[in-house]
């Protein structure tokens, strides 16, 4: 009996010293991390799954000028010996896992990747005002996890303004003054001087040709839609060229490949016609929508070049690679072409294939140059001492970064 | 009244982003731009409806008044009957067998086919336009011509045999004059676009009311 009863027992503490040992395996209480292996079976020693031997000094700290959603990991990117694993992989691009575990969590998640060599990871997308730690892992061999000590929880607060902004706070600032400034100029009847712009002035030429020809005029106003700048540059152009062919009796076609600009155009030009004296000229077949896609919009509008033979065709606004397509066509149909884009990559197609081109600033400056408001000229002057200021900001930061001076140009870079 | 509103709504519209931009808190990034953008894909989508309505207007009156080219207008509103039928009663991508829905097939073996069409003729469009360009008429174009082969030459084995240094000058050329060059455009055309964009937030130039 008492042989039993021992037997008994033994069996009892046996069980009992498997059952704290599997959950050990599954949860390790020193570093909250599970086993997610998944393996099933004889628990190897659970001390060598999680091995916090990962010394890269982590520090967690609150990401500065953001809306208390992120917090900064950082780390040592050359640790020396000793302060890593021996893994396999081990090096600069060595991949680190991101653990974290939020304030009501007790394990350790991976939320994210970085290399040894980063550095630095942002995690974002954080609760604001809740406490997080964080710990950097390794995958070791046979489902190991090499850790680094958890961090202390860090809790990220949110601040009132992007603080690495400011630069452009201030560009912001002085591009608007500038431009309040001469404005108030132009109101007060100062003499503001804009230069010839060789591509507005043949504008009335272009128009003038096709009235004398009998044909058409077609006015491509870019594939991007009114939220470009350079779309709404060219709906002011297209209001002017309007007012032309109102006044000659010219035909005017506007084929558009987004409807919103479509809308827009088709009420300045009606508002042209009506301010010309011949709104009874408008019709809205003038001004129609052909397709969104940038091709078939080519195809349709080289189709309209090659069918109608428009003696003037004007190519202002955002374009793309059917910059040439419709250039090239229009110089084949032997058409006078004015084009207009501040695209650099389309610069070059234009200038071979036009006669006319306003280059990037140009294009925008048209409106001042068409209507000689003084408003609008106002704003002209204060983008070109912009510019001024730019140029000098340039001209000082070269000689202090040749001068191994590197806070000014820093201050620039960051946004 | 009828034009004070849609400056204010312009204003508004157009100063959120700008806000948004500054300020790093939340509900301005959700409510202020996120929340605009969703306005404004809503709002296009709705105009796509203006579009189609334009595009078989015009369709049907050049079909009445046989004005030139005429019979295109009719392939353009037969291809759109039957797009639009397919593509709402037809279903979209493969079957379970593997074939295609008819609006995928003619999308992947008509539409792919033509869209890459148009684009393969950019080839012959830019022999035609170098033709143009590089033709000696003046000092300027002599240089452009010039600068043109350098840099042609340069970029192919056949440079370097021609003389060592012609991969290099081709490369100084691209990496210097030319983009200096691009630079001053692109920040007087920054520049003129920011300004653009002031007159707009401020109701000094409203070509979104037909105003230009």
């Amino acid at each position: 009996m008492r042989i039993l009863i021992l037997g008994a027992a033994l069996a009892l503490l046996a069980a009992t010293v498997t059952a704290a040992q599997d959950d050990q395996t599954l949860q390790s209480p020193e570093t909250g991390l599970t086993d997610r292996s998944g393996r099933a079976g004889p628990d190897p020693a659970p001390a060598e799954l999680v091995i916090e031997d990962i010394r890269l000094g982590l520090k967690v700290v609150d990401t500065p000028s953001d809306g208390g959603t992120s917090l900064t990991l950082t780390w040592r990117p050359d640790p020396s010996a000793g302060e890593l694993p021996d893994v396999p992989g081990a090096g600069l691009r060595m991949p680190l896992e991101i653990l974290r575990r939020g304030p009501d969590e007790t394990e350790f998640v991976n939320v994210g990747r970085a290399t040894l060599r980063d550095g630095e990871f942002v995690d974002a997308g954080l609760e604001p005002g809740l406490g997080y730690s964080y710990r950097l892992g390794i995958s070791g061999a046979a489902g190991q996890q090499h850790v680094s000590p958890a961090s202390a929880p860090v809790v990220p607060v949110g601040n009132a303004f992007r603080l690495h902004r400011l630069n452009a706070l201030v560009a912001v600032l002085l591009m608007g003054g500038f431009v309040v400034a001469f404005i108030m100029a132009a109101r007060r009847g100062a003499d503001l001087y804009i230069r010839r712009i060789s591509g507005l002035d043949a504008l009335d030429e272009a128009v003038g040709r096709a009235t004398e020809m009998g044909r058409k005029i077609l006015y491509v106003p870019g594939i991007i839609s009114v939220n470009e700048p350079q779309t709404l540059a060219s709906l002011g152009i297209l209001g002017y060229v309007a007012k032309l062919t109102a006044r000659y009796g010219t035909e005017l076609e506007v084929p558009n490949i987004d409807p919103l600009t479509m809308a827009a155009a088709r009420e300045i030009v009606k508002q042209s016609y009506m301010e010309a004296g011949a709104p009874e000229a408008f019709n809205e077949d003038m001004v129609h929508y052909i397709t969104q896609d940038q091709f078939a919009y080519a195809a349709a509008v080289n189709g309209i070049m090659v069918r109608d033979k428009p003696a003037a065709n004007f190519l202002i606004g955002w374009f793309a690679a059917e910059s040439l397509l419709l250039s090239e066509t229009g110089q084949s149909i032997g058409a006078i072409q004015i084009a207009g884009t501040a695209q650099v990559t389309q610069l070059p197609f234009f200038v071979s294939a036009c006669d006319y081109t306003m280059l990037g600033e140009e294009l925008f400056a048209a409106s001042a140059y068409l209507s000689k408001d003084p408003l609008i000229l106002g704003s002209i002057k204060g983008q070109d001492m912009m510019k001024a200021a730019i140029l000098i900001a340039i001209v000082v930061g070269v000689v202090m970064a040749t001068l191994g001076v590197n806070g000014f140009v820093d201050w620039f870079a960051a946004v | 009244m009828k034009k004070q509103i849609p400056i204010l709504l312009a204003v508004i519209a157009s100063l959120c982003p700008v806000i948004a931009f500054f300020l790093p808190q939340r509900w301005i990034n959700d409510w202020m731009n996120q929340r605009l953008d969703e306005w404004m894909v809503i709002i296009a989508s709705f105009a796509l409806l203006l579009g189609i309505v334009s595009m078989v207007q015009t369709n049907i009156h050049k079909i009445r008044r046989r004005a030139r080219g005429w019979g295109f207008s009719i392939v353009i509103l037969i291809s759109f009957v039957i797009m639009t039928s397919f593509g709402l009663f037809g279903g979209q991508g493969a079957r379970e067998d593997g074939s295609l829905y008819p609006f995928t097939w003619v999308f992947q073996y008509a539409f792919s086919p033509l869209q890459s069409t148009m684009f393969s003729l950019l080839a012959f469009y830019v022999a035609s336009a170098s033709y143009r360009a590089f033709r000696v008429r003046n000092v300027e174009a002599t240089l452009l011509l010039i600068g043109a082969l350098i840099i042609m030459f340069g970029r192919i084995p056949l440079g370097k045999l021609i003389h060592p240094l012609v991969p290099q000058v081709a490369e100084w050329i691209m990496q210097f004059p030319n983009t200096a060059a691009q630079r001053g455009i692109i920040i007087g055309a920054a520049l003129g676009a920011a300004a653009m964009s002031i007159r707009v937030m401020v109701g000094i130039e409203r070509p979104y009311m037909g105003k230009s």
